[in-house]
């Protein structure tokens, strides 16, 4: 089974703050410290514990700069076999669709069973696996949290639903999952493991290599600003001390029945 | 010819999701002048009873009835809509799991923009809507614009617009049946599974100790135990300690887990993110304890207080076991 995983670089949020800048432009991208996709890494996982079992090939492709080739290389030590880098000043500006124009016309270069994208990623959209599986005119299922190979030609999926539900559905190969977390545990990457893949060369393709016309890839949503949000009534804050605070959220508690004698 | 805001209502034994209001009161946001039209795709008597009550909100509504969508799987609907619905559309659908597996691809197959996750509508100036969404799970919130002439797909967030509780649109109900082609895709869909029950039942809890990623480590779980322990509360969870298997699923609150209805919501280093408190319902008095004074839970929460949970738990379990 070859794989193809669809990974992005952003920036990580347990350890920032994310504010916006001066003007309302951007975030804050000074000192941000970045990491992959959280989503992306249990879709690695998978593809990498899928091959292990059936064998074939994990490839990891990110659309990005020089600098997503270190989450190609991340994920390259977590075991992925290949990276692919799509980078091209034309695609700076892409939009969801973008992307996924981007990704379909990486995937018609290579031949592969299956396409894992992230549920999700820092902009909470959910879309580029759904609109790379209608490009690429084969099945999709958002959201799975089990996959079981049946045979080369189908397999057995189960997606998230409400309320700590499974819908299981059966698929016909080649097709596009998007990943949800708690599918597996995405395994423990060491500075072994990074240094043993530090100079494997990660080949760049760019809109040329790709045959993509940049009009292809403008954007049809455009991001206006960013700004923070209106925080309405918000929270009454409990300040002072410990003890102070301590002392108002039990007077708060009793009242509202929140402590049971 | 005015524009045409379609509204896509999931429907389970007959009735209409909660978002089948809200979408009505988001559709007039989103142009005023739009004629809007509710959509209900399904099979048999269910499918009828959900085109009924949605014609109570809907001046007109468009059935879709096929043996093939008894169960909706997205890969029909996708194809059923696609064969209904004008080109030039403007297509709403709830932001939830079956939402994200039918929009993208459904903006695709119909050539339209896709705005995704839409919590407001900012303005619509000639063909140029401008919507409100958020990213970073909340931490920031933009303003996205695109040109409709052409249609849209938009997903909305569930809950994020007050539903239309007028309810006597007396709506005519057309029958779109006949010209849906050939739905038969490369997926199938096999069986539901039901969530396990756990020990505990948290959705009949009075009061929940509920604890999220700020808790750091599995070890430190004894800390909330202690502190529901003396409050006489259960312990809840955000996702991510359901997913390290620190907690098992029946814990988790949210659209994906449980829907609970406490008394008291005890929110301990969890963010706020929309599925999370998606699970909370009806209006609990909810404390929140997060170390980032700018944490979004801090804005649906009641009381806040910024607090390293580690340090600020353990001397609240203490206070607690002194006054009771
Ligand atoms: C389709 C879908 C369905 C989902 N369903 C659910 C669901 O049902 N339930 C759910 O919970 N999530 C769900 N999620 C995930 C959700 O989007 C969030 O990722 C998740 O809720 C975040 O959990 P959290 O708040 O515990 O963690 P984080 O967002 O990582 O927040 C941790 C918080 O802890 C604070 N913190 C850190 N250390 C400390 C400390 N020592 N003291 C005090 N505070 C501290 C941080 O400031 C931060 O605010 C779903 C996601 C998707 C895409």
């Amino acid at each position: 089974m070859d794989i193809l995983v669809c990974v992005k670089r952003v920036p990580d949020t347990s350890e920032n703050e994310i504010q916006v800048n001066g003007k309302g432009t951007d975030i804050e991208r000074d000192d941000l410290v970045y990491s992959v996709n959280e989503w992306d890494n249990y879709a690695v996982e998978e593809a990498i514990q899928i091959r292990d079992r059936v064998g074939g090939t994990v490839t990891v492709v990110t659309v990005g700069d020089d600098e997503s080739e270190e989450v190609l290389r991340r994920e390259m030590a977590m075991g992925a076999d290949n990276g692919i880098l799509l980078s091209d000043p034309a695609f700076e500006s892409a939009d969801g669709r973008g992307i996924a124009t981007i990704l379909k016309a990486a995937v018609e270069k290579g031949r592969y069973d299956l396409i894992l994208t992230g549920a999700q990623a820092d902009d909470g959209a959910g879309q580029v696996g759904g609109m790379l599986a209608a490009m690429l005119d084969v099945p999709y299922a958002s959201l799975v949290n089990v996959i079981e190979i049946l045979d080369d030609k189908k397999i057995k999926v189960g997606r998230e639903i409400a309320g700590g539900n499974q819908e299981m559905n059966e698929m016909t190969l080649p097709c596009v999952l998007s990943i949800q977390t708690g599918i597996n545990e995405p395994r423990y990457v060491g500075i072994r493991g990074i240094r043993k893949v530090a100079s494997v060369e990660i080949p760049t393709m760019g809109a040329g290599d790709l045959g993509l016309d940049p009009a292809a890839v403008a954007p049809k949503v455009k991001r206006l600003d960013y700004f923070v949000p209106d925080m309405g009534e918000g929270a009454e804050m409990l300040t002072g001390s410990t003890e102070e605070i301590i002392e108002k959220l039990m007077e708060l508690l009793k009242a509202k029945g929140g402590i049971k004698s | 010819m005015s524009r045409q805001v379609f509204a896509y209502i999931i429907h389970k034994n007959g009735k209409p999701d909660d978002t089948a209001l809200e979408f009505a009161t988001a559709a007039r946001k989103l142009d005023p002048n739009a004629e809007v039209i509710g959509v209900v795709v399904g099979s048999g008597a269910d499918l009828e009873a959900a085109a009924g009550e949605a014609a109570k909100s809907y001046t007109s509504v468009w059935k879709i009835d096929n043996a093939a969508l008894a169960y909706p799987l997205a890969d029909g609907v996708r194809k059923a809509l696609t064969s209904v619905l004008p080109r030039e559309a403007v297509v709403l659908i709830p932001h939830e799991h079956f939402g994200l597996d039918l929009a993208p691809g459904l903006a695709v197959k119909l050539d339209s923009p896709y705005l995704p996750d839409v919590v407001d509508f900012a303005g619509l100036d000639g063909d140029t809507l401008t919507a409100v969404r958020q990213e970073f799970s909340g931490m920031v919130s933009t303003h996205v614009a695109c040109d409709i002439a052409a249609g849209a797909v938009i997903t909305v967030r569930p809950g994020a617009f007050a539903p239309d509780e007028s309810a006597a649109a007396g709506g005519t109900i057309t029958d779109k049946s006949g010209d849906v082609g050939d739905l038969a895709a490369g997926r199938r869909y096999l069986e539901t599974l039901v969530a396990e029950v756990g020990d505990v039942d948290i959705t009949k809890s009075e009061i929940l100790v509920s604890v999220g990623r700020g808790i750091e480590d599995q070890d430190n779980l004894e800390i909330v135990n202690d502190l529901a322990r003396a409050m006489g509360a259960d312990v809840s969870c955000s996702r991510p300690i359901v997913d390290a298997k620190w907690l098992e699923k029946s814990r988790q609150v949210g659209t994906s887990g449980q829907t609970v209805s406490p008394k008291v919501y005890l929110a301990c280093g969890i963010s706020g993110s929309f599925q999370h408190m998606g699970g909370i319902k009806g209006a609990p008095f909810i404390v929140a304890v997060n170390k980032n004074p700018k944490a979004p839970i801090f804005q649906v929460a009641d009381v806040g207080i910024v607090a390293d949970i580690l340090e600020f738990l353990p001397e609240l379990t203490e206070a607690v076991e002194k006054n009771r």
